[in-house]
């Protein structure tokens, strides 16, 4: 019975770095650059929410809203600011230093204007828990939201970017930019749109993070953020399926690590896990492999 | 696939970086915006002439060092607050020996490198006694160098054995062996309950300092450890597992010698799994409270040991809360009072060893030092508070229990 509560623990964990890990995988996909600011963008998106909802004290659904656009608005000025002009830049270390930059703006920015202070979210989900098992088990209401968030997210992402006009042009930019602007695709636009898009996910991956993990500080995104960058890794980079597969999967290993192994132990075995899939399988879970170009 | 590897590395490279990163805040905001108006008339002109620690001014300087940015900037923004109270009230009052005091005080983001720039910066300022520094880790790198130049040092709050394993350093807080061990008394004297776990941060020194001795002692009492579980600074917002285990084990009784942080989501996590256990923790918990938005009905019935309460009926008390919250429209914490204590504690044994402003810092430590184990101090923390050698104070611990959503003295 303790085996299955700790499975439906590691799912609800790993659901939370799913949701956070198609943000990036979705960016690093189109654009081929890793968004390290990603888990500070949740972290506003949470703070905008708090403020909307326990600070003003209006209805959870216009918070979501009002962090779903400051989000966007923000990913969009992140990326004209400091990833577009360096993106030509002789060295891909640039913009990656950049990105790890704007994380670093992004907290000192909110620790000044909301202080080092914790703050405890209240949860948007009013869902009740799933009992079974005569209350043994028990799955919470923000579990079942965010799995379905999740699932969701990855169908629409995927419709979105293998039917759509808008989707087949960021493909087009992922495999070639240079070639995709000789066939009149808008380029930059087309990266501004996946960063909007990267963003608003940010926004809810946020609102659903602090909904099942209620403290929110200026630093609640960065490990979260890490550890769902090395989700989006485990599940294939650039994969929207393999982040959802990858988050979960490592929310089942660090609970279970942390049950039968040691709880001190968690991220060492997550990260042992991590590097063996690797070795094995180079392009992650659900990766494909990319043919050097002669 | 060369592209590929390239890309890979890559990816492992920043990953390695960016976790490298995380946890320690990078705030450069100026941590003394308030603190350093204190500067009253006297000392203006000689600020030129303090350039090399050894300054003949005509005021005592002491440094205090401490979080005022980052993760732990409650208790250093309390710390400097509180002292700042202190130290004006000791001047309006005439000072120490007729002197009056200038403070200064420098962030150190809770970073023990950023703490010790933080003492070079005052020393730089002149410094000549160091009030701080605020937490453990900082406090243990920042000694050594005290040690180094033998400069008189008193750490509120930093709670780790090593804070003081040099004789220039003294402490107002207990240590974190000491917490533990009064902990598990505390727990066994009063049957609060047989069956009790254990839930630490086994990353950081002051949890598991506290676990190490609580366990320690634990045999000697008539309640039994069921379940320990750690967990570590990369890895605190999923408390599952920890509460699965000491509930499957029938702990009636969950011991959290962790920051307030960590257990604001442990209490919601608990209350999720309908696990209603007594939760009991140490000063880390103290602020647990003041969580913004935090639901305190979480809280009730959570029992600590800390050496303050601001609901405490004493006149001392009364009057120190009543002019913080004027001051600083906040109700002060134990790091507050632990360092007020400290600025009265240098004030009692400056006037015992009969300091001089002209004295360097190092004929000031020597005279401090034996004038610190001869005082005896009715503060905050403590009536008939005194110390030894070591630099441990003697103060009996005193526990409160949150009901109602306040701290309650039991």
């Amino acid at each position: 019975m303790s085996f299955i509560s700790y499975l439906i623990n590691g799912i609800s964990l790993g659901s939370v770095y799913a949701i956070i890990a198609l943000g990036y995988t979705m960016v690093y996909g189109i654009a081929k650059m890793l968004n390290f600011a990603h888990g500070d963008v949740i972290m506003v998106g949470s703070f905008a929410v708090f403020t909307i909802v326990s600070t003003l004290s209006l209805p959870p659904i216009l918070g979501i809203l009002v962090a779903v656009v400051v989000c966007t608005i923000l990913g969009m000025a992140i990326e004209r600011v400091a990833y577009k002009p360096l993106r030509n830049a002789a060295s891909p270390l640039a913009v990656l230093i950049t990105a790890i930059g704007v994380s670093y703006l992004l907290q000192n920015v909110a620790l000044l204007i909301f202080g080092a202070n914790t703050k405890s979210f209240t949860s948007v989900v009013t869902i009740s828990p799933l009992k079974l098992a005569d209350g043994q088990l028990m799955i919470s209401g923000e579990t079942i939201v965010t799995i379905i968030a999740g699932i969701v997210i990855m169908i629409c992402l995927t419709l979105f970017v293998n039917k759509s006009k808008a989707g087949q042009a960021m493909l087009a930019v992922s495999e070639d930019k240079g070639a995709a602007q000789l066939m009149g695709i808008n380029v930059n636009g087309t990266i501004a749109l996946t960063f909007a898009i990267g963003s608003a996910l940010a926004a809810i991956a946020g609102v659903l993070l602090c909904s099942a993990y209620p403290s929110l500080t200026p630093y609640t995104g960065a490990m979260p953020g890490i550890k769902a960058f090395v989700a989006a890794v485990f599940g294939g980079i650039g994969s929207i399926p393999g982040a959802m597969i990858g988050g979960i999967l490592l929310g089942i290993i660090e609970i279970l690590g942390k049950a039968y192994i040691s709880s001190q132990m968690a991220d060492a075995i997550v990260f042992a896990v991590l590097i063996i899939v690797l070795l094995v399988k180079p392009t992650g879970i659900l990766g494909k492999n990319i043919q050097e170009k002669v | 696939m060369k592209r590929f590897n390239k890309v890979m590395s890559l990816v492992m490279v920043s990953a390695m970086a960016a976790s490298l990163f995380v946890g320690c805040g990078n705030a450069d905001a100026p941590a003394d915006n308030a603190a350093p108006e204190a500067n009253n008339e006297a000392a203006a002109p000689e600020a030129a002439e303090a350039e090399n620690g050894d300054a003949a001014s005509g005021t005592f300087k002491i440094g205090g060092i401490g979080p005022t940015t980052g993760s732990a900037a409650v208790y250093g923004l309390a710390v400097q607050n509180a002292a700042q109270l202190a130290v004006d009230e000791i001047n309006a009052a005439g000072g120490i020996n007729g002197v009056s005091i200038e403070f200064k005080f420098e962030d150190d983001e809770c970073d023990a490198e950023k703490s010790v720039n933080a003492y070079n910066t005052l020393k730089d300022w002149g410094m000549q006694m160091l009030m701080g520094t605020v937490t453990s880790g900082c406090s243990v790198a920042v000694a050594e160098k005290t040690s180094a130049d033998n400069m008189f040092q008193l750490t509120p709050s930093g709670s780790s054995v090593d804070c003081v394993k040099y004789d220039n350093a003294f402490r107002v807080c207990f240590s974190d062996p000491n917490q533990g061990a009064a902990s598990a008394q505390y727990i066994g004297d009063n049957s609060v309950a047989s069956t009790v776990a254990v839930i630490y941060d086994s990353s950081d020194i002051y949890s598991s300092g506290i676990y190490e001795k609580f366990v320690s002692e634990a045999a000697n009492q008539p309640f039994e450890i069921v379940s320990a579980e750690a967990f570590t600074a990369d890895n605190k917002t999923d408390f599952s597992v920890q509460l699965q285990k000491a509930k499957d084990a029938g702990a009636e009784l969950v011991f959290l010698p962790i920051y307030y942080t960590e257990a604001s989501l442990i209490l919601s996590q608990a209350s999720t799994m309908g696990y209603e256990p007594i939760f009991f923790g140490c000063d880390g918990l103290d602020g647990i409270l003041n969580v913004e938005n935090f639901d305190t009905s979480l809280a009730e019935g959570v029992m600590l040991l800390t050496p303050f309460a601001a609901d405490a009926e004493d006149e001392l008390t009364q009057k120190f809360v009543t002019a913080y919250k004027e001051k600083f429209g906040d109700t002060p914490n134990q790091f507050a009072a632990d360092a007020y204590d400290a600025i009265y504690a240098i004030k009692a044994a400056g006037e015992k060893a009969g300091i001089t402003p002209d004295m360097d810092m190092s004929a000031m430590c020597e005279a401090m030092k034996p004038a610190m184990t001869e005082i005896t101090l009715d503060g905050l923390t403590g009536v008939g508070m005194t110390w030894d050698a070591s630099g441990e104070p003697n103060k009996a611990p005193k526990a409160v229990k949150i009901t109602d959503g306040v701290y309650t003295a039991m």
